[in-house]
């Protein structure tokens, strides 16, 4: 277990880096800067100030002394300090960290109980009336936009039925988060259904699920004892992708219901230019992304014991 | 070779989209961003305008045939700058491996871990909003899939006779790759392509309806539900029209995809017991 952490580590650190140094440069190379963003709104700054501020916020230092100063903040955790607002950033992210978990959590939670019911009871009867269902249940999910169909659940559920909050966080209760965490969802939903499907049915051709039905075993028991945890290894791998991007993937559906999560901190920040927020909101979400996978390389582990790092 | 229906039914939505944004300005009834009437403004749907008006009187049916336009050029052309980026990379990679390869995977590793909306948006803002800034933004951004694809094909296939008397006859590296292994895998990269190009419009309208691609009053069906978003209990005709011109699109680019992935590469069928 110790190794599979390990080897996992060795992994993780280097990509981080590469992160950090790919978002550096990107936002170093940014033609408009905060300052200038101020002036654009209609007031004039005077170029003293200007020159003031940039002193302040490091603007002028040489690039790669910048950088050195980035990393090494970056290390302990020191995100720096927020243009807009003058917080620091790690503390305006850690604000919007538990909404985002629990909008992920939420999503993900829908996304495995309908999508591998679906895939499972479509592959235990495949050309069924259920399998068809569920298959363009699957494509269709995968072909909506989050942000339309939670546009359209907001206007159903929201507006027209009255049953839910249209947005927001409201006291953070669970009626306020439904809407967001089925839109979210229901990408990850669609493909957790498919890939059951195709991992059950693989299980169910397997020789040793023939040789238990031969000895007489009742379907009932094969597919518990068999198939599910063979299947689950694949389920598992897809669940763990999704899972780690689904912060990323959150940013357009926070900002429609107005959710205050990093997503649309980082939306926010865009757009204005607020450097330091953007940069913080995607090493955040990239650190959640390298968390979960971590997580579900342990979890291969735990379940299939055939699997061995080292 | 059988032509499932899943092929025809996304082959036929990806042509009917394709032949509206050819063909928008006979199609459409009016000039979308012009014909502005206010005496028109927010029609329900009817005869005259099969899917309404928006708040400036403006067709919404011509809007959405001349976004078409918009959401299928970013679709391609950023698959084509994908599909390049990934295939010559990953055939290189695979091939030549040693430093190369390990750089190469390394940075695909890095395109994995950022996810690729994150990674767009943080470029749209540096580049500012715009179809040339999509295009570079969605262009740049998930090559990642085709590049992985590419290489372990070549990995595979650099052992086959036919690369080896290739190599034998002295081609050089280059024209192997392109001429000797790419045709042999183009298969699995069209599926990833289409799939992609499915990708790449649903990002598109995301990036344009948080305001960040393409901006009003140029109709593309992103920024067509941008501001719809506002009126959405007083018209919800402007919101469900380009949602669904979107749906269809990407429905028929992935069943197309998936379509041709049990046509090209029966290995990785979508497995029917």
């Amino acid at each position: 277990m110790l190794l599979v952490l390990a080897r996992r580590l060795a992994n993780v650190i280097p990509t981080l880096f590469a992160v950090i140094a790919l978002v550096f440069i990107l936002f170093s190379v940014l033609p408009g800067s905060f300052i200038s963003g101020m002036s654009e709104e209609g007031r004039t700054i005077d170029p003293a100030v200007m020159e003031r501020m940039r002193k302040e916020m490091g603007l002028d230092d040489p690039l790669a002394e910048r950088f050195a100063k980035y990393v090494a903040h970056t290390a302990t955790g020191d995100l720096g300090t927020s243009f807009r607002t003058r917080e620091p950033v790690t503390s305006l992210i850690g604000a919007r960290v538990w909404p985002s978990l629990k909008l992920v959590f939420a999503a993900m939670a829908f996304a495995i109980c309908v999508g591998v019911t679906l895939g499972f009871l479509a592959a235990l009867k495949p050309g069924s009336l259920i399998d068809t269902v569920s298959m363009v249940t699957a494509i269709s999910g995968l072909s909506l936009s989050q942000f339309w169909f939670g546009l359209m659940l907001m206007y159903l559920f929201a507006l027209t039925l009255n049953w839910l909050p249209s947005f927001g966080y409201g006291d953070g209760g669970l009626r306020n988060l439904i809407l967001p965490a089925v839109a979210l969802g229901v990408g990850p939903m669609a493909l957790l259904a498919r890939t059951t499907r195709a991992a059950v049915l693989d299980v169910l051709n397997a020789d040793f699920v023939r040789t238990a039905r031969s000895k007489g075993m009742s379907e009932g028991l094969v597919v518990k004892w068999h198939v599910l945890r063979n299947a689950l290894v694949l389920v598992i791998t897809i669940v763990g992708l999704q899972f780690g991007s689904l912060m990323g993937q959150a940013v357009v559906v926070e900002k429609l219901f107005a959710w205050p999560g990093v997503g649309s901190l980082m939306v926010d920040s865009v757009f204005q230019r607020d450097m330091p927020a953007v940069q913080g909101c995607i090493l955040m979400i990239v650190l959640f992304f390298l968390f979960i996978n971590t997580l579900v390389d342990i979890a291969y582990v735990v379940i299939d014991p055939r699997i061995r790092y080292g | 070779m059988r032509w499932g229906s899943n092929t025809w039914v996304g082959g036929s939505l990806v042509g009917l989209a394709l032949g509206v944004a050819i063909f928008a300005p006979w199609i459409a009834l009016t000039d979308p961003v012009m014909d502005a009437n206010l005496m028109n403004a927010e029609l329900p749907p009817s005869w005259e305008f099969p899917f309404g008006t928006d708040a400036q009187g403006r067709d919404i049916f011509s809007r959405i045939c001349y976004g078409a336009r918009i959401s299928l050029t970013v679709g391609i052309v950023s698959q084509i700058c994908n599909s390049l980026i990934g295939v010559t990379l990953g055939l290189t990679a695979g091939y030549w491996g040693g430093w190369w390869d390990d750089l190469v995977s390394g940075l695909t590793n890095l395109m994995l871990a950022i996810p690729s909306l994150v990674f767009a948006l943080a470029i749209m803002a540096i580049l500012g909003p715009g179809l040339l800034s999509l295009v570079i933004a969605l262009g740049l951004t998930s090559w990642s899939y085709s590049c992985r694809i590419a290489r372990a094909q070549v990995l595979s296939l650099k052992s086959q006779g036919y690369v080896q008397a290739a190599r034998i006859l002295g081609y050089g590296d280059l024209r192997i790759m392109f001429t000797q292994v790419l045709p042999n895998i183009l298969g699995p990269l069209i599926v990833i392509a289409t799939l992609g190009m499915g990708g790449a419009i649903l990002a598109e309208a995301a990036l344009s309806f948080l305001g960040l691609g393409i901006r009003p009053p140029f109709p593309s069906w992103g920024s067509m539900l941008s501001e719809a978003r506002d009126q959405i209990r007083a018209a919800p005709w402007l919101s469900v029209f380009p949602g669904l011109a979107i749906f269809f699109t990407v429905l028929g680019l992935n069943l197309l995809g998936d379509g041709l992935r049990d046509l090209l590469d029966p290995q990785s069928q979508t497995r029917r017991a």
